[in-house]
C-alpha cells in the first residue's frame, strides 16, 4: 500500500495533481449549492409582487 | 408540429425543471466513470517504461485539457445563438458554462506543470501549448469579469458573448500548437486517425476519465444554470411558484 502512494518515487508530483482536482471539484460543488440557496432566499424575500419593480427585471 | 416540441425548452419555465430531472442522472455517471477510470489508470494500467509512475497524471491532465476546449467552444455557440436571437436561455447557458470551464483550464495547467516537473525537468515554459492554454484561462476569467461589471444581464450577455466568439481564435491555436510550432509540449497522443501511441489500456483509462469529465460537467454547468435562472427570472411567477422558494 505505501508502495502505492509512493508512485515510484513520483508520489509527490502525481498526489499533488490529483489532490488538487479533488480541491476544485469539491469547492466547485460547494460553491453551486452556496450560491442556490442564496438565491432560493432572495427568490422567497423579493416575492412575485415585486416584479414591476424589479431593477433589470427582464421577464 | 413536431419541431415546436423542441422550442419547448428553449425557454427558463420549462427548461428548469427537466434540468433539475437530469442533474442527477449525470452526477451518477460521473461518479461512476470516475471510478472505473481510477482504477484503470491508478490500478490497472502498467508503469510507462520511459517515466515511471509519473504518467499517470494523464488520465487527470489530458481530460481537464480537452474539457477545456471543448467548453470554450460549447460556451461561445451558446454565445452566438445569444447574440443572433436574443434568446436568455441561450446566454444564461453561456454564463453557466464560464465558472467550470475555468477550472477544468486551471487544473489541466497544474497537473501540467507537476507533470512537466519530473518529466522536462521544469514546472513551467513559455512554449505555445503552454502560453496558449493559459490565455484560454484569461479568456474565462475575463468574460466572467466583464459580465461582474455590466450591471444590466441583457448588456453583459450581449458583451460576454462578443468576448467569447472572439476568443474561439485561440482554441485551433492551442490545438494545432503542438503542430506549428517547436513545443516543449509533446504532440497529441490520440488520434482519430492513426493507431494510439499508447497501450490499450491507458488509453481506455483517460477515455473513461474524459467520459466522465463530461457528465461531471454537464450535471455541474445545470445545477449552476437552475441558479442562474432563479437569479435573473427572480420576480417571475414562475420562480415564486417554485417548491424550494415556496416552502423554504
Amino acid at each position: 500500500m505505501s508502495e502505492f502512494f509512493a508512485m515510484g518515487g513520483y508520489g509527490f508530483y502525481v498526489w499533488t495533481a490529483y489532490a488538487a482536482l479533488a480541491v476544485v471539484l469539491v469547492l466547485e460543488v460547494l460553491a453551486v449549492r452556496a450560491r442556490r440557496r442564496a438565491v432560493v432566499e432572495e427568490a422567497r424575500l423579493s416575492g412575485p409582487e415585486s416584479t414591476t419593480i424589479a431593477p433589470g427585471g427582464n421577464a | 408540429m413536431a419541431s415546436l416540441n423542441w422550442f419547448k425548452y428553449a425557454s427558463p419555465v420549462a427548461f428548469f425543471p427537466l434540468a433539475g430531472r437530469m442533474i442527477p442522472w449525470f452526477s451518477w455517471a460521473a461518479a461512476i466513470l470516475t471510478a472505473v477510470g481510477l482504477y484503470i489508470g491508478l490500478v490497472m494500467a502498467p508503469t510507462d517504461f520511459q517515466q515511471g509512475e509519473a504518467y499517470r497524471i494523464i488520465f487527470i491532465h489530458v481530460p481537464t485539457a480537452w474539457m477545456s476546449m471543448f467548453l470554450y467552444v460549447v460556451m461561445a455557440c451558446w454565445s452566438a445563438l445569444a447574440l443572433g436571437f436574443g434568446t436568455r436561455l441561450s446566454a444564461m447557458m453561456a454564463q453557466a458554462i464560464a465558472p467550470t470551464g475555468a477550472l477544468m483550464t486551471f487544473v489541466a495547467l497544474w497537473t501540467g506543470a507537476f507533470w512537466g516537473r519530473p518529466t522536462w525537468g521544469t514546472y513551467w515554459a513559455w512554449d505555445a501549448r503552454m502560453t496558449s492554454e493559459l490565455i484560454l484561462l484569461f479568456l474565462y476569467l475575463g468574460v466572467i469579469a466583464l459580465r461582474n461589471a455590466i450591471d444590466d444581464p441583457r448588456r453583459a450577455d450581449r458583451a460576454c458573448a462578443v468576448l467569447s466568439l472572439v476568443g474561439v481564435v485561440n482554441i485551433p491555436i492551442i490545438y494545432f500548437s503542438v503542430k506549428w510550432w517547436n513545443t516543449l509540449h509533446q504532440g497529441s497522443s490520440v488520434s482519430m486517425t492513426a493507431a494510439p501511441q499508447m497501450a490499450a489500456i491507458m488509453v481506455t483509462g483517460m477515455l473513461v476519465m474524459s467520459f466522465a469529465a463530461w457528465f461531471y460537467a454537464i450535471a455541474v454547468v445545470l445545477a449552476r444554470l437552475r441558479t442562474i435562472m432563479i437569479d435573473r427570472e427572480r420576480g417571475a411567477a414562475w420562480v415564486a411558484g417554485l417548491p424550494e422558494v415556496r416552502n423554504a
